[in-house]
């Protein structure tokens, strides 16, 4: 009798645990990657926009005014952050990036009209004069803080957490910590540098309260003072920041980018974007703050339509750190250098990753020069070419944005509401508080949160 | 030049604040008095120029935070974060001071006669810091540079995940933290307490003194370490 191979694979030890359990056998060691989860979870592509029709009166698709201008810190700071549109660029540190992206990230930004932030480990010489608009983030290693850059600063975000990693400090591998890396640090080079996962001088919303009015003083009550926190009980902690005296809240949820975090974090700790923005939007408005209080949400926003639902389901504006990257270059099969597209497939090979899958940016050895402080890698993304990406991929969103915003007939990008959105699947309808199409259903609505 | 005086019950912090970020740097007064202060947060923060202050009684949370260039004597007691993040100039505490004093500091002198809370020295970054009196718990943790001068004694997890900051300690430890270690004192270590000790007007014998740094064990990611990571 014929033997046939019966492979049938667990779902319980699939072939990923296998490797997982492997590689903890072989190193002892967590394993620590960037970028974020990549697991499925719901997200905003589970919604989708009710256009206008008989009951709402469209506008046309490209002519009609459609504003975009954005305005963040209008609380108590005497000059708030006026933006030309409410897509703006997330805190990633030098260190992380190299010299020469974070100045194409404030070239980009500069020219469409929106914001870049610093990230640890201070601010660049670079950003600060290749951005007109640049937050500041005071961050609990404080590397690099400098009452200077918080004069030279137009916004001030103070950092408890992010979403690839509530909960937990930062990291910057050995490889990526250079001379200059660590000048700005205040740290021995190539050391393998562990960011405090609390800030030093405040342990509570208390003492945050104070923390916002040292900041406020400093800086003569002129600069908008974000708080930024990771998903997680993100209806407590945005109330908690608004009574700290918070300007805008940032939420950035679990699907949020990392340079470098262990996977166990970024895959298991947070909850997804969607669920953490409805929460968020539900603790201003119980707090009759909507609208007072900014709220920037991000995490896994990658397109217009993104960045629509998420203002449709109440943000202001929203945060980009993955989408960026990969405007630039990330994951892409070749980079461009002096006027020629070079493969890079060999390099991705090198790290044990391919074009598509690559999330090796804690290496520093990143194949098309994005995430490294290699003085030849880092020739790979040259500036001019990195701002011209990153503006055209802004530009879509916003145009993509503004003709759904027509398409539901608003006038206003900042009018879209949760009544345009329907949910695809039960999850999102939950998380989201927005009924499953076909029905007036949200799960959990009459449960509360 | 004539000193001039903020009295506190009357004026809000703002408003002295105001006056030593725009006016003080012009040079107007020889020294600014600072009266009532009665706990108020965050005075002097962010100053930027060689101005003297001294505020005659008890302050709040960060005073004299972020300093640059200022001399700053508060006669009484200092709450949390007093001198946090200065990048130069004095702050000196003639009392005691609360929790994360000097945390972060960049630069300059801090100095305080008597006791420090909890974390005093908390991920310092190149400031040195003079206690009189003995400090709290986990004090100097995650210290990166500069220099703290303990004449009393420590708490529990004395420089806990040191980088390359020093400290010096002549009383008790009552534990060290993961990675700092006890070293012997060299004669530019007694050379630095000597001068520290000086400045800060406190009379005690350098040589008495522990020298308390990082073993350094714990600045690679690796599994021959067996750390608990
Ligand atoms: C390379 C990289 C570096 C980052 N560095 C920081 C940082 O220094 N501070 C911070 O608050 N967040 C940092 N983040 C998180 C981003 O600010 C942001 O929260 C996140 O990227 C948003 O999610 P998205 O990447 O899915 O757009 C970083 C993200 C990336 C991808
Ligand atoms: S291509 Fe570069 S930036 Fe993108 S994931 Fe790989 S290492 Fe990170």
């Amino acid at each position: 009798m014929e033997r046939h191979l019966t492979l049938e694979e667990s779902y319980g030890y699939d072939r990923k645990t296998l490797e997982y359990i492997r590689k903890a056998a072989a190193h002892g060691l967590y394993e620590i990657r960037g970028m974020g989860a990549k697991r499925k979870l719901p997200n905003f592509d589970d919604l989708v926009f009710l256009g206008a029709s008989m009951s709402r009166y469209a506008l046309e698709g490209y002519r009609e005014k459609c504003v975009t201008r954005t305005l963040l810190g209008t609380r108590f700071a005497k000059k708030p952050v006026e933006l030309e549109i409410p897509i703006t660029i997330a805190g990633m540190s030098f260190g992380a990036l190299s010299a020469n992206v974070k100045e194409a990230l404030g070239r980009a930004a500069t020219e469409v009209g929106t914001s870049t932030t610093t990230g640890d480990g201070g601010m660049t010489q670079e950003e600060r004069q290749s951005s007109k608009t640049l937050i500041y983030q005071c961050l609990p290693s404080r590397y690099g803080f400098n009452p200077d850059d918080v004069r030279r600063a137009d916004a001030i975000e103070v950092v408890i957490g992010q979403g690839a990693k509530p909960g937990g400090g930062g990291m910057l591998l050995g490889q990526k910590v250079s001379a200059r890396v660590a000048g700005m640090r205040t740290l021995p080079a190539g050391v393998d540098q562990r960011s405090a996962c609390r800030h030093p001088d405040w342990t509570g919303p208390d003492d945050l309260a104070i923390k916002i009015q040292e900041l406020r003083e400093m800086t003569d009550w002129e600069k908008p003072i974000y708080v930024k926190v990771g998903a997680t009980r993100t209806f407590n902690d945005v109330k908690l920041a608004v009574h700290s005296g918070a300007d805008v809240v940032v939420v950035d949820g679990m699907q949020g980018g990392t340079a470098a975090t262990q996977t166990c974090f970024i895959e298991h700790i947070g909850i997804p974007t969607l669920a953490a923005l409805r929460q968020a939007v539900e603790a201003l408005e119980d707090l009759d703050m909507k609208g007072k209080v900014q709220l920037i949400i991000s995490g896994g926003i990658r397109s217009g339509p993104d960045v629509a639902k998420a203002l449709a389901m109440g943000a202001d504006a929203v945060a980009i750190g993955q989408g960026v990257m990969i405007a630039l270059g990330c994951n892409g099969d070749t980079y461009r250098q002096n006027g020629q597209n070079i493969s890079a497939v060999a390099d991705y090979n090198a790290l044990g990753a391919a074009p598509g899958y690559c999330h090796h940016c804690h290496t520093g050895q990143c194949p098309v020069g994005i995430t490294t402080q290699d003085e030849i890698l880092e020739q790979r993304l040259e500036p001019a070419i990195g701002a011209k990406r990153l503006k055209n991929y802004l530009k879509t969103l916003n145009m993509e944005l503004t003709t759904i915003a027509r398409a539901c007939g608003k006038q206003n990008v900042h009018h879209l509401e949760r009544e345009d959105l329907a949910a695809l699947t039960l999850e999102a309808a939950a998380m989201a508080n927005v009924p499953l199409a076909g029905t007036n259903w949200v799960p959990g609505r009459t449960g509360g949160i | 030049m004539e000193n001039l005086t903020f009295d506190l019950s009357e004026t809000p912090v703002n408003t002295l604040n105001h006056y030593l970020h725009h006016e003080a740097p012009k040079g107007g007064a020889r020294k600014i008095i600072v009266t009532h202060p009665d706990g108020a947060h965050n005075i002097a923060v962010g100053l930027d120029c060689p101005v003297e202050v001294e505020i005659l009684g008890h302050v709040g949370y960060y005073a004299g935070g972020m300093n640059k260039a200022a001399r700053i004597v508060i006669e009484g007691s200092a709450g949390t974060g007093v001198g946090e993040n200065m990048m130069s100039g004095t702050v000196h505490v003639r009392g005691f001071a609360s929790n994360g004093a000097g945390a972060s500091a960049h630069g300059g002198l801090l100095i305080i006669d008597g006791d420090a809370g909890l974390r005093c020295g908390i991920s310092l970054k190149g400031g040195d810091i003079v206690v009189g009196g003995s400090v709290g718990s986990f004090s100097a943790f995650m210290a990166q540079a500069g220099r703290m001068v303990i004449c009393g004694d420590a708490g529990d997890a004395l420089g806990d995940s040191l980088y390359e900051a020093v400290l010096y300690v002549k009383g008790n430890i009552k534990s060290l933290g993961a990675d700092a270690r006890i070293e012997p004192l060299a004669d530019a270590d007694i050379a630095a307490v000597s001068n520290l000790l000086q400045q800060a007007g406190m009379d005690h014998a350098p040589r008495d003194f522990k020298r308390v740094a990082s073993k350094r064990e714990l600045y690679h990611w690796n599994a021959d370490a067996n750390q608990e990571y």
